[in-house]
């Protein structure tokens, strides 16, 4: 009997502690996603710290994949926006390997092929010349996987119209095919509901600012 | 009761731990340098921080008692440290740096490596092609290079005392007979192969690997590209020529086949140019390429490249001999190369390469001393067949071994007027090389060389041995020994088939800082020649020599902004005792001090490359026959200063990727003199000097690509 009741208390006390864990990951990545809401926390350094913190709570919860997802996703901002050249393919690493991580939780996922594509869009800028091809190849292949998985993304038109954006003319780049693509993006933006509030759902924005870019 | 304590405690055990405890420090290198951005955690716990700029860190935690502190920071080993967490605490956490794939040693000793695929490689495939001053030819592009000779009279890549037949050219493992177009008399003809062929390009000065036989001194190792990203056509035209070609990447993307095709006429431009020469057939230049390459697993890859090539050209020169006169020189020739290779891994860490290739290369000359005698006919004619096969077997994280073996059936063949001279050579060789690694940080290189050809009848046995040790994350010292030996010229080879091997014995030391905008390299070497073949006063494989000397190597890509540029020195003592040579002398095509500046610098804003290279080295000798024998050599030839200039630029016409291009050698119109030439009753001398002193290039290429980006893109 006092066994019994033992074991049910280290039950339900376990289960509450797990409860806890749970909850408080919800409320720990919920804070962590509504910064990366917020555009002051876009600047390489806070969004390193931000990217380590959601690699933290990856660390701590295995099963997941969002925190991979947001740890890559911030460390792969991170490389686009650093002003050292030095630095981007530390970055860059640093969100591949944390996507692979997510990949291997979550297969076949358009919204992890949407970051893996941006990983390698970051690392053209280290050496244009060499890597243009390779990487921007790479970048838009992914892209249409993505695309594949799920038309309805918005993230996937938003990514493709960025690269039609920045990429100069001369290499197959147009600021008015990708006004198209950010059309269509916010077209997708304003049917789009994530799964939950804490899944990938940026992005609106920022294809408004690129938009308005274009005159 | 006891037993409802017993359960609230335990229900309530996660809330009543919830007191939080601040835990602070600073992250520094072992160097004791503040390391930023590093991550710090209490381990499966989401508490930790972010180091700042000074390395500190600082934040509060739930967890107590025995708990352990994991620091993360990308090329640094994770760190992990207990500790006891009962109140506030500080943790001061020093970082390793990380031994992963990237830091691990490579052998470097000899050799400049050009590819894209290591981050710290010194140049990148892409450097070869936009060096000014080079015409996008692979060998005029590593003269800028330490260890490396202006010898632009002759044939061939100079390296460290050699002559440009002691350099051997390889394609995907195989030999490539004739790596150079024929030329004209002291007008040597340009690289065969395009440098856009290769992803991967090693210039080896020395110590190279028991993989590669038959140069005495240097290794020029090409590794053809693999499967293109996309399909697409190109045209190309310049002031001398027109190309096109048609690459095409498979549906399934595991095959492409591509066909080019180019012709090259001078005439028009020689008009304009006022060569010092008159040309009796201005050089016309057709050929053809076609490749396939299919991958055959995932790990198997089958590449065929073939090539075929004719050109015609003659010129008209004042006689040295018959004052009054003119000699007349026209050369016609043929060149075909293929090449097969197949590489796959065999699981278990064994992988296979082969490959055959067959090439024939047809010099026919006419020699004529105008309106005085009748022309002499010459014709060479040079087949090679070959067959290679390597396995390679890793062993363990980083060491390997490989072994393998080669035949080649070659035929020679020449004719003066109706007078032939041919012989048939059986050439089998078999090595066995394996890469140690004792640590991460230290790789040892052993192996050796047999080889057997049936023209000499005799064998040979060439040691080869390198270490590198890294001394740093950036930095490490590589060192070389080899045995290698070549067989002498065919001109000499042809009459008399007892001669021996020649043979070079090295001895290479580096030091190599190579970080990611910055490359400094400084080496010393020290090379032995035996048996070099003497023609005087009889033609023997006796002859010697020695070259030491010591070379440099800077590289920036950062410190001026768009601006990338490299210095490269070489000190070079060399002499040597072969062919008419009396006694050991230094040879008639060595400098002893020889610099080049690359500058290369990029305006992104209108898509504008410019490129400036300045070449210099001190005079070489020459044979003076009037003066007495022990003067032989004795005196040298002025210095020689070149600067080449390029500017290219990139645009876009209709939907062709468009790139323009501007070339100037040597554009100050520096005088340039390499020798002189003595008639034989040494009465009178010529200047050997470039018939086309400044040459100005102007060329566009269009590349239309069937980007599958692009239409994948518009298709969604």
């Amino acid at each position: 009997m006092k066994r019994i009741l033992f074991s049910i208390c280290l039950l339900v006390g376990l289960a509450s502690a797990s409860m806890a864990q749970s909850a408080q990951y919800e409320a720990v990545m919920g804070r962590n996603v509504a910064m990366l809401d917020d555009s002051t926390s876009f600047n390489p350094d806070k969004l390193l710290e931000i990217g380590n913190t959601f690699e933290r709570i990856a660390a701590a919860e295995k099963t997941q994949w969002l925190p991979f997802y947001y740890a890559s996703y911030c460390y792969v901002m991170s490389a686009l926006m650093q002003r050292d050249n030095d630095k981007v393919d530390d970055l860059a690493d640093k969100a591949a390997v944390n996507i692979e991580q997510a990949e291997a939780i979550s297969p076949k996922n358009d919204e992890i092929d949407c970051i893996k594509s941006l990983v390698a869009t970051s690392r053209i800028r280290v050496d244009p010349p060499s890597r243009g091809m390779k990487y921007g190849m790479e970048s838009a292949e992914l892209l249409v996987k993505a695309n594949q998985t799920n038309q309805e993304n918005p993230r996937v038109y938003l990514l493709q119209g960025q690269a039609l954006f920045y990429t100069p003319e001369q290499f197959g780049g147009s600021k008015t095919e990708a006004k198209k693509k950010f059309e269509v993006a916010l077209q997708k933006f304003s049917t789009f509901k994530p799964a939950s509030s804490i899944a990938p759902h940026w992005g609106e924005a920022y294809a408004k600012g690129l938009m308005a870019q274009i005159k | 009761m006891k037993q409802l304590n017993l359960i609230l405690f335990t229900l309530f055990l996660p809330v009543c731990i919830m007191a939080q405890q601040r835990i602070t420090g600073k992250i520094t290198d072992s160097k004791k340098r503040p390391l930023q951005g590093v991550n710090v955690a209490i381990k499966d716990s989401y508490d930790g921080a972010t180091s700042g700029k000074d390395g500190s860190f600082s934040f509060t935690t739930d967890a107590k008692g025995v708990q352990y502190v994991t620091a993360t920071l990308l090329g640094y080993a994770n760190q992990e440290q207990k500790v006891f967490i009962s109140g506030t605490l500080e943790v001061n956490i020093i970082m390793r740096n990380n031994i992963n794939d990237l830091k691990v040693v490579t052998i470097t000793a000899g050799s400049f490596e050009a590819s894209d695929e290591g981050k710290t490689t010194v140049l990148k495939p892409l450097d070869i092609v936009t060096t000014a001053g080079a015409g996008a030819d692979i060998v005029n592009a590593l003269k800028t290079l330490p260890g490396t000779q202006q010898t632009n009279d002759r044939e061939g890549l100079f390296v460290r005392g050699g002559t440009g037949y002691e350099t051997q050219t390889y394609i995907d493992g195989m030999l490539v007979r004739n790596p150079f177009f024929s030329g004209l008399p002291d007008q040597p003809g340009r690289g065969r192969f395009s440098p856009f062929l290769f992803k991967g390009t090693t210039f080896s000065s020395g110590g190279y690997s028991a993989q590669y036989g038959q140069g005495l001194s240097s290794a020029l190792i090409l590794e053809s590209t693999d499967l293109p990203q996309r399909s697409s056509y190109t045209l190309g035209a310049s002031v001398i020529g027109i190309s096109g070609g048609l690459e095409e990447l498979m549906k399934d993307k595991k095959g492409s086949y591509g066909i080019e095709a180019d012709y090259t006429n001078l005439g028009p431009y020689l008009d304009v140019l006022k060569p010092k020469f008159r040309f009796s057939a201005k050089p016309v230049i057709m050929g053809g390429s076609a490749n396939f390459r299919r991958k055959t697993s995932n790990t198997g890859m089958l590449k065929f490249y073939g090539y075929a090539n004719k050109t015609h050209m003659g010129t008209i020169r004042p006689s040295l001999e018959h004052p009054g006169y003119e000699e007349q020189f026209e050369l016609r020739n043929h060149n075909v190369y293929t090449n097969l290779t197949y590489k796959e891994s065999l699981g278990n860490d064994w992988k296979f390469n082969a490959g055959v290739s067959y090439s024939v290369n047809v010099d026919k000359i006419d020699l004529d001393t105008l309106n005085k005698s009748a022309s002499a006919k010459v014709k060479n004619q040079s087949e090679l067949a070959q067959v290679k096969a390597m396995l390679t077997k890793g062993l363990g994280q980083y060491s390997l071994l490989r072994f393998g073996g080669e035949y080649q059936y070659g035929v020679e063949k020449a004719a003066f007027n109706n007078w032939p001279a041919n012989y048939v050579d059986n050439y089998t060789s078999g090595f066995v090389e394996s890469d140690i690694y004792f640590t991460p940080r230290l790789v040892g290189r052993f192996g050796g060389r047999v080889e057997y050809t049936s023209r000499i009848a005799k064998a040979n046995v060439a040691p080869r041995v390198s270490l590198a040790y890294k001394l740093t994350g950036l930095s490490q010292v590589s060192f070389a020994y080899g045995d290698f030996y070549q067989k002498p010229e065919q001109q000499y080879l042809r009459f008399k088939p007892d001669l021996g091997y020649m043979k070079a014995t090295h001895y290479i030391g580096t030091y190599q800082w190579v970080a990611k905008n910055y490359t400094l390299r400084v080496e010393a070497f020290y090379k032995k020649y035996h048996d070099l073949v003497k023609t005087s006063p009889d033609t023997t494989t006796s002859g010697t020599g020695y070259a030491k000397g010591i070379e440099l190597f800077w590289r920036d890509r950062k410190t001026i902004k768009n601006t990338d540029y490299w210095i490269s020195y070489s000190y070079l003592d060399t002499k040597r005792n072969y062919l008419n040579y009396p006694f050991e002398v230094q040879p008639d095509f060595a400098a002893k001090h020889t610099f080049s500046l690359v500058y290369k610098y990029n305006i992104p804003a209108i898509s504008t490359n410019l490129g400036v290279t300045y070449s210099f080295s001190t005079g070489r000798p020459y044979y003076n026959p009037t003066l007495p024998e022990s003067k032989f050599m004795s005196e040298k030839t002025m210095t020689y200063n070149s600067i080449g200039l390029s500017a290219s630029y990139l645009t876009s016409i209709r939907k062709a990727f468009t790139i323009f291009i501007l070339s100037v050698s040597n554009a100050p119109n520096f005088r340039q003199v390499y020798g002189y030439r003595y008639s034989s009753d040494k009465l009178r001398r010529e200047e050997i000097v470039p018939n086309i002193p400044r040459f100005i290039y102007l060329g566009m290429f269009m590349n239309f690509g069937i980007d599958r980006r692009q239409d994948v893109i518009n298709n969604l």
